[in-house]
């Protein structure tokens, strides 16, 4: 078979440089217009913890490459329809251009080193997000849930919660686990998420990934948010996640009910649909 | 009367249907007995009495319809009966309700059927968004909003849009390709009448005690292997779809690769031919693994198995994995066929040969190769082993790669063309191009693991999957009913209607699924019945622009029926384009051609003077069957001999 020759020399055949050099300066205008004005626009809310301010970023980049991709997109259709659309009543054909190679090795390289530095990048945020403090305050809690409530135990402490409180600017080391079904431990100020998983703490529960971190810079009540499909009651599964000085929270500790040494699982809201079920095959029992 | 239960149709159907219940049935309740069993068990998770029936009851449908009287002669070495060919050919409303081999009446019970289906769950998703028009609980409770938005993706999933892209090319494919027929007509009946059921188990599962499944498309265990009744109707309900999918794929492979027309070979093939045979790769491929994570989960419910059962050494979260080794290729099952739609209507409507036509096969197989390779970037906040989160995040970011292929080549198409825009599938085409870019972008922001950490599971999900879904797959379904209409009814239907559709759609989409990103990223959860105040007014306007969305498609459907019956005589080729399907009547013979055509050039010829893409007749042949033109045997790769063969 003959190799495929681009007989064509361009693959637009009209279209002068000064054209291109038109479309290629109202693309840029147009990125930077969208990106100016996306990326001062607060989508990602209140930015409360060190690990969101690291996403804030990366989405921020993102936003700028994507507005050029959007507009480079958007500004070579506008400019076809435009200038290609044929006559009422004209029945002709367009060139016969079947391709051309140099554009099509274009268009897949810079796309690849587009994609491959952003994977890049987000490597190096996610290692970042994923690092312990550098003052090295690191607080464990073990938080548990259960169709449809939050429970918080302080293994330093001794003491059991339901609600979260945590001291400002001490990196958290969260353990999760779950009694019955997945649920999904969620503050939307902090912007880490991470399932818990029924079973984690179980011998066969060795291979989840049951720990996540973050690190809280700013005092205030917050919700934590179940965002996995937990049940009837998902939607209003929420604790209160309440960030304070170390002193409020060593006063607040001080006042909670110890942790009991049989752990008391039955405690919490029952299941709804299902329960029964749930209850039959509790995953503390062994 | 007797007749009737005795010959295939409908109310032998009927009867199978019962006597395959009464079967199943009888036979859960005998083998209890004889076991010494409760006769009735009836845990949430139980009812092998109605489960069982949920089996053989639509077997016994599809026993009855004639789905395997062939076989089963053969099978038992009875004279086979000689196919006179009256399972050819519709010749009135009542031969659509029959069991039927031939490909173009299959693909219309295809298109007609899967309609339906999107438009019940289009209701769905009114009265989900009605509920969510404002924070509290109005219309249902929330354990009735978890089966709204459950069966509303399986629904859409399941027996709309990956069925529609098996109807439409069932129809249209065997045309493109210069063949009378799919390779195994009945198997492809089968595989139709298979979808009915599916869709009759998931509807049933709202009669259900508990109510309709409510664990989310997704069915994700523990939930779905603890929840009530209705979740093992979707278990069976995906068998169903499952191997009717699987059973069309093997069909549409066969077919490609041994039934085109002389002439044809793989460099000259329509691009949708090669969307459908990447497509029916990935659904060999995929297909089985949703089919085995629902039979497990069936069995851990109804029999005592305890593969995701945690407490008793199952492992939760392989549920997961295997689920999406089939959930993220479909996505490109979803996705690939509309891209050959889409290159079939660009190429037509902007009067010009697909740019890059070779690369742009290449991009597809690129994909079904990746798609293999992606899907733990679902799970990247699920718990699994950390390890695995960066290599997925690389692969699923390297897909932006032959996807942007193919939008660029089709942007390059529509330079130096001639470019119509009037008829509304080129409109809708135009349209999934941004839709589509839109939601290509937030989905390379979701495969970036930090990013995905923050918004999985909200409202920007839900967007990113509208945006590819509806801005993606269901723009090019109706960019694919347009462009061919006229050939499946031989009508043309209202452009201006057609006009009124997409804009309404468009509009109506894009406010409907844009501030979903917004109120995602802000922190409302997906999958919720009631959300922070905070959220209200985006949501009120999202309902209000959904129900835009919802009432643009009553139009679609007026238009459609209107013209089917009343709506002018269209002509063999209303858009002059040059693939195989618009050389024939509309709609076409029978048995699709006369004589098998030669096929001696590339698909899209456009603009290349004297090329042909294939002849009907050797006397026509006469004009082209000197040398071809240099440019059209450089593009179409097929220089050489096979053209100037005669």
């Amino acid at each position: 078979m003959r190799r495929a020759v681009n007989r064509m020399p361009l693959p637009m055949k009209d279209m002068s440089l000064s054209t291109f050099l038109k479309g290629a300066a109202i693309a840029g205008l147009m990125t930077l217009v969208i990106s100016l004005v996306m990326v001062n626009i607060d989508w990602l809310g209140p930015v409360y913890s060190s690990e969101k301010e690291d996403i804030v970023t990366l989405l921020n980049v993102m936003i700028v490459l994507s507005s050029l991709v959007f507009s480079i997109v958007m500004v070579m259709m506008v400019y076809a329809i435009w200038k290609y659309r044929a006559k009422p009543g004209d029945e002709s054909d367009g060139e016969p251009i079947h391709g051309n190679t140099r554009l099509e090795i274009i268009w897949t390289a810079i796309p690849t080193v587009i994609v491959i530095f952003a994977g890049v990048y987000s490597t190096i945020v996610l290692n970042d997000i994923e690092a312990k403090a550098d003052n090295g305050k690191i607080m464990e809690v073990d938080v548990t849930a259960q169709q449809f409530a939050w429970r918080f135990d302080y293994p330093e402490q001794g003491v059991t919660s339901t609600e979260l409180h945590v001291p400002v600017g001490t990196q958290l080391d969260l353990h999760l686990n779950a009694l019955d079904v997945i649920h999904s431990f969620w503050v939307p100020e902090w912007g880490i998420k991470r399932d818990l998983v029924p079973g984690a703490d179980l011998p066969g529960g060795d291979d989840i990934d049951d720990t996540v971190t973050v690190t809280p810079t700013e005092e205030g009540v917050f919700s934590v948010v179940c965002t996995e499909l937990c049940g009837w009651g998902h939607a209003t599964m929420r604790a209160a996640a309440v960030v304070e000085s170390q002193d409020d929270f060593d006063a607040w500790a001080a006042d909670q009910t110890k942790i009991p040494d049989e752990e008391d699982v039955s405690s919490g809201v029952p299941g709804g649909k299902g329960a029964g079920v749930f209850d039959d095959r509790d995953l503390t029992d062994d | 009367m007797v007749a009737a239960l005795k010959n295939p149709g409908m109310p032998r159907a009927g009867l199978g249907f019962l006597i395959g219940g009464l079967f199943g049935f009888g036979l859960v309740v005998a083998l209890r007995a004889v076991s010494g069993l409760e006769i009735f068990q009836t845990e949430a998770t139980g009812y092998p009495h109605v489960i069982v029936p949920g089996i053989t009851a639509p077997i016994g449908f599809l026993i009855g319809l004639g789905c395997f009287d062939y076989w089963f002669r053969w099978a038992s070495g009875a004279p086979t009966i000689p196919d006179d060919h009256s399972q050819h050919g519709a010749y009135s409303w009542k031969d659509y309700f029959k069991f039927n081999t031939d490909h173009k009446v299959i693909g219309i019970q295809y298109v007609v059927t899967t309609f339906c289906f999107f438009m019940i769950g289009g209701l769905l998703a009114m009265l989900m968004r009605a509920e969510l028009a404002q924070p509290g609980t109005q219309i249902v409770d929330p354990g009735v909003f978890n089966s709204l938005f459950s069966t509303h993706a399986a629904i859409m999933i399941f027996l709309f849009i990956v069925p529609v892209f098996a109807g439409l090319a069932n129809y249209v494919l065997p045309l493109m390709i210069g063949a009378p027929d799919m390779a195994f007509p009945r198997l492809n009946a089968l595989s139709f009448w298979m979808l009915p059921m599916a869709g009759v188990l998931f509807m049933a599962s709202f009669l259900a005690p508990g109510g309709a499944f409510d664990a989310g498309w997704t069915g994700y265990a523990p939930l779905s292997t603890g929840a009530p009744l209705g979740q093992s109707f979707f278990n069976l309900g995906v068998q169903f779809a499952g191997a009717s999918s699987v059973a069309t794929a093997l069909n549409f492979l066969v077919t490609i690769v041994t039934m085109r027309a002389p002439g044809m070979n793989f460099w000259r093939m329509p691009l949708l031919v090669w969307a459908n045979l990447s497509t029916s790769l990935l659904v060999v491929g995929a297909t089985p693994f949703i089919a085995g994570a629902q039979f497990m989960v069936l069995m851990d419910r109804a029999i005592g198995t305890n593969f995701f059962q945690a407490a008793a050494g199952g492992d939760v979260i392989s549920y997961q994995h295997i689920f999406w080794f089939y959930s993220h290729p479909a996505v490109y099952i979803m996705m690939l066929p509309g891209f050959g739609i889409v290159s079939e209507v660009i190429s037509t409507h902007a009067r010009k040969t697909i740019f890059g036509y070779r690369l742009m096969a290449i991009a597809l197989l690129g994909i079904v190769i990746l798609a293999f390779a992606v899907w733990a970037h679902h799970m990247f906040v699920s718990g699994m082993f950390a390890w695995l989160r960066v290599p997925m995040m690389i692969t699923t970011l390297l897909i932006a790669v032959p996807t942007g292929i193919k939008i660029f080549s089709w942007l390059g198409t529509l330079f130096d063309s001639k470019l119509h825009i009037e008829s509304t599938s080129m409109l809708f085409a135009l349209g999934f191009l941004v839709t589509f870019v839109i939601g290509g972008i937030s989905g390379v922001m979701l495969g970036m693991i930090p990013l995905d950490i923050h918004v999985s599971d909200t409202y920007f999900v839900v967007a990113h999957i509208h945006f590819v879904l509806f801005g993606g797959s269901v723009f090019t379904i109706f960019c694919g009913f347009y462009h061919w209409f006229p050939k499946m009814t031989g009508r043309m239907y209202d452009e201006r209607l057609g006009r009124i559709h997409f804009w309404m759609t468009l509009v109506g989409m894009l406010g409907t699924f844009i501030p979903m990103h917004w109120i995602g990223m802000e922190g409302m959860p997906r999958r919720v019945a009631d959300y922070a105040a905070q959220f209200g007014n985006w949501n009120l306007v999202i309902t209000i622009f959904s129900f835009i969305l919802g009432v643009a498609q009553l139009i679609f459907v007026y238009n459609m029926v209107v013209s089917w019956r009343f709506g002018p005589k269209a002509g063999d080729n209303p858009w002059r384009a040059k693939t195989i399907e618009w050389l024939v009547s509309s709609p076409p013979p029978v048995f699709n051609f006369d004589e098998i055509p030669r096929v001696v050039g590339g698909p899209y010829e456009f603009g290349v003077p004297g090329a042909r893409h294939a002849i009907m007749h050797d006397g026509d042949g006469a004009t082209v069957s000197g040398p071809e033109p240099a440019v059209a045997g450089a593009a179409s790769g097929g220089g050489g001999g096979e053209g100037g063969g005669s």
